[in-house]
């Protein structure tokens, strides 16, 4: 599909013809992204809505269509966001009160550059991508320190500071977790990442990466700031935390951001620990037509293994309390820390010494 | 070197875990708190003063508006101080029926502390879980006195009417279909009796649905164990009642200590705690609720069984009928008298309490012999509760504050009264 683009745009430099391209594809991932972070808020709202025997929100319809009510919810919220004024607090940092939602949102979104969506389907498919992940993931809790820095609010501060503690502790976790994921695949690259995991959903690496798989998932969900893990924000507690200052569109791009983080969170557990866009079971009916490509390889089984876990947040949500802000710190650095890093040795010698079933054939260059 | 100060925190009176309006002003170490200093007095209605001003019976609808979750066991012991000045007692079948509605008031209460408990500490699944079971309890309290809160049910010489012998049933609206309907009344053919059988045979399994999201749950029990903790001794010296009192461990209850009504006949047993911290508060209270289930259901196998007034014949303290009114010229007096001017109470000194879903609730009364009280005291367990903030949350986190409140389970209505 680029050399078809670079022919449509021969009559250009390169150099500009090239620009344009990217910047073509970064719409292409973007504008779906941002369309599901919408509709997500609506889905969680649906999702947990049941759970708690209500509806949710089903009176917005979409374009005047009764049958659909409910969807045209998260436009109806966008649009009035927009429409409010943005308050700044007496006494704010106006240049870190505005910067800050900017500073959240753009890790979010500039981490999926990144994320193999299929086999060829990646905006840049870089060596270092897992590092990039690490740096960008980490960025976003700028945002949110800077907010409750800047809101001037005692409880925007606590909100901050409990959010620092918090990342600081769940990014080591998080980070060994990677570190045997690393070690497994023997490389930093998503796409290689992915093609190490190539056969059936057994030589996926959720099961011999098991505690890692969950302890990533976990902390992923601590890095979000969702529940149970969402001290940053608990409502009865410090009311909304680091956002607790921002109306329109700066609370918008906090949700936003949580959202996207949402997403992406779910899709780099699905690449890292469950095979991307691999079929569980590839060779199943291969000949058959519909069947075949459906159990064939493919984006739809990135985005069906994407939504499973994004599911798994909104789950959460609606089943735990809250941790405390002490406790979270506690299963960070005493369970997480430990566990991750007997599981990398344990991980490491399996490899070195190439034993079955899973480290038998592959990752021969990083070991020798 | 610039002065290391503790901070202060304003935590409410708009704080979405201040229960309504509650002020604390929070010394604060980082997150530990140094010192609680609770600020009341922002519901202040005067309900005390204006009691004063009024014949008896026109305070109670005042007493509903007290503790706004447990409307009739507020006008209980308003109604029992009055019955006692002046040394009538209720016909029997009114005792079982306000027990029955005083543990279903309990219900109604414990359910609205269990879930707004469990939102306090991040579990809101548990709270909408709890409403759906609040809301069939408030029918009942529509079905006998027309409305969902302040019922004004309970009169002295018994309460307003009988039980009605039709449960109201949902109607067919545009927004519910036939089918739909028919499932939202299958419950309600019968009388009021039956409905609440009914809940009272599901209730039990709901009790353990919300069980299941909190008792076990490692999260609930790390956010409540050792939360909060009040040893007996200091549970009695701040004047605790209530499930506040039996977490810490100590067997009071005025229903079995001090029975009224007909308490004394009913089979229950009292649950108390060990440690005295929130989660032992917790277990009590959710057991407190399985008990009234139980109260509530040998109150309906007695009131089945025993038709019979529910008010005493006595004009001079309840209104007589309509028919009467329009033929008879004493009833008409009767009712003029009544609805004008009350009745006139004995002088004297009273002090009615019942065990209210929150602790010792009572009522002090003197009557000079007027028809309207000279002073009426309130005795609201809540107050003496949060008295205890401060040595409750001391070195506690900011967190555990939210904890505290809720195992208090304080409304300002009674508290500012």
């Amino acid at each position: 599909m680029t050399e078809f683009l670079y022919n449509l745009l021969s009559f250009l430099p390169t150099p500009l013809a090239t620009v344009l391209i990217v910047l073509l594809k970064i719409l292409l991932i973007l504008l779906p992204l941002m369309v599901s972070v919408a509709y997500l808020t609506l889905l969680e709202r649906k999702v947990i809505g049941y759970m708690q025997v209500r509806m949710g929100p089903n009176r917005v319809t979409f374009f005047g269509i009764k049958f659909l009510g409910g969807l045209g919810q998260p436009i109806a919220d966008a649009f009035k966001l927009l429409m409010k004024e943005i308050v700044i607090p007496n006494g704010a940092d106006k240049v870190l009160f505005l910067l800050a939602p900017i500073v959240a949102l753009a890790p979010a979104l500039a981490a999926w550059a990144v994320v193999p969506f299929g086999s060829e389907i990646v905006l840049t498919n870089i060596n270092a991508g897992l590092l990039y992940i690490l740096a960008l993931t980490s960025l976003g809790v700028y945002g949110i320190i800077i907010a409750g820095w800047a809101s001037n609010s005692k409880y925007a501060f606590l909100g901050a500071m409990r959010s620092a503690a918090q990342i600081v502790s769940y990014e080591i976790a998080m980070g060994f977790a990677l570190v045997g994921v690393l070690v497994a695949a023997g490389s930093l690259n998503l796409g290689e990442i992915v093609e190490a995991q190539r056969g059936n959903v057994l030589t996926w690496f959720w099961l011999p990466l098991f505690p890692l798989f969950l302890i990533y998932f976990i902390s992923g969900v601590a890095e979000t700031n969702r529940a149970p893990f969402d001290v940053t924000e608990g409502e009865s507690e410090i009311v909304a935390g680091f956002h607790v200052e921002y109306a329109g569109m700066g609370f918008a791009l906090f949700f936003l951001a949580e959202y996207a983080n949402i997403i992406l969170i779910s899709g780099l557990t699905a690449v890292m620990f469950l095979g991307g866009w691999m079929s569980p079971w590839p060779a199943f009916m291969a000949a058959w037509p519909v069947v075949g490509t459906f159990f064939g390889d493919g984006i739809h089984w990135f985005v069906f293994k994407l939504s499973l876990f994004v599911f798994l947040f909104l789950w959460f949500r609606a089943t735990f309390p809250r941790y405390r802000y002490d406790q979270i710190m506690r299963l960070g650095w005493k369970v997480f820390l430990p566990i991750t890093i007997v599981w990398i040795v344990l991980i490491s010698t399996l490899v070195v010494y190439k034993i079955p079933p899973w480290f038998d054939t592959a990752t021969t260059e990083v070991t020798s | 070197m610039p002065e290391i100060r503790n901070m202060t925190l304003n935590f409410g009176p708009q704080h979405p875990a201040a229960h309504g309006v509650l002020r604390l002003v929070l010394e604060m170490d980082g997150e530990v708190i140094e010192r609680a200093d609770p600020h009341i007095g922002l519901l202040h209605r005067a309900t005390e003063k204006l009691a004063e001003n009024k014949p008896f019976n026109q305070s109670i609808g005042y007493m509903d508006r007290l503790d706004y979750v447990s409307m009739m066991c507020n006008e209980h012991a308003y109604v029992m101080a009055i019955e006692r000045l002046l040394g009538v007692t209720p016909p029997l079948r009114a005792q079982y029926i306000r027990v029955m509605f005083d543990e279903i008031t309990r219900v109604l209460n414990h359910l609205m502390w269990l879930g707004a408990h469990g939102l306090d500490i991040g579990a809101m699944t548990v709270f909408l879980y709890c409403f759906r079971e609040r809301e069939d309890l408030m029918d009942c309290y529509e079905a006998v006195s027309g409305t969902r809160m302040h019922a004004t049910y309970y009169r002295p010489g018994g309460v307003y009417r009988d039980l009605p012998e039709r449960m109201p049933q949902y109607q067919p609206s545009k927004w519910r279909g036939d089918k739909e309907i028919a499932a939202l009344n299958s419950n309600r053919q019968g009388s009021i009796l039956d409905f609440v059988d009914d809940f009272v045979a599901r209730f039990p399994a709901c009790v353990d649905e919300y069980e299941t999201l909190l008792t076990d749950n490692r999260i609930w029990k790390q956010r409540t164990v050792d939360i909060g903790i009040v040893t007996p001794e200091r549970a009695l010296a701040l004047g605790f009642t209530g499930p506040m009192l039996r977490g810490s461990g100590v067997e009071w209850d005025l229903r079995k200590k001090q029975p009224y009504e007909v308490y004394a006949d009913l089979d229950f047993d009292i649950p108390v705690g060990v440690n005295g911290d929130c989660y032992d508060r917790y277990l009590v209270r959710v057991e407190e609720m399985r008990q009234s289930a139980r109260i509530i259901k040998q109150c309906v196998d007695w009131l089945r069984a025993n038709p019979g007034p529910v008010m005493l014949d006595d004009h001079k303290l309840s209104p007589p009928s309509r028919g009467e009114m329009k033929g008879d010229m004493e009833s008409l007096i009767h009712h003029f008298k009544l609805f004008t001017e009350g009745y006139c109470v004995p002088a004297g000194e009273v002090y009615a309490a019942v065990e209210h879903p929150k602790g010792e609730f009572g009522i002090l009364l003197i009557s000079d012999g007027a028809n309207k009280p000279y002073r009426l005291k309130v005795r609201a367990p809540g107050f003496a509760h949060l008295s205890a903030m401060n040595e409750m949350v001391q070195g506690h986190m900011l967190a555990d504050v939210v904890a505290v409140i809720g195992t208090m389970d304080v409304v300002f209505g009674e508290i500012d009264r």
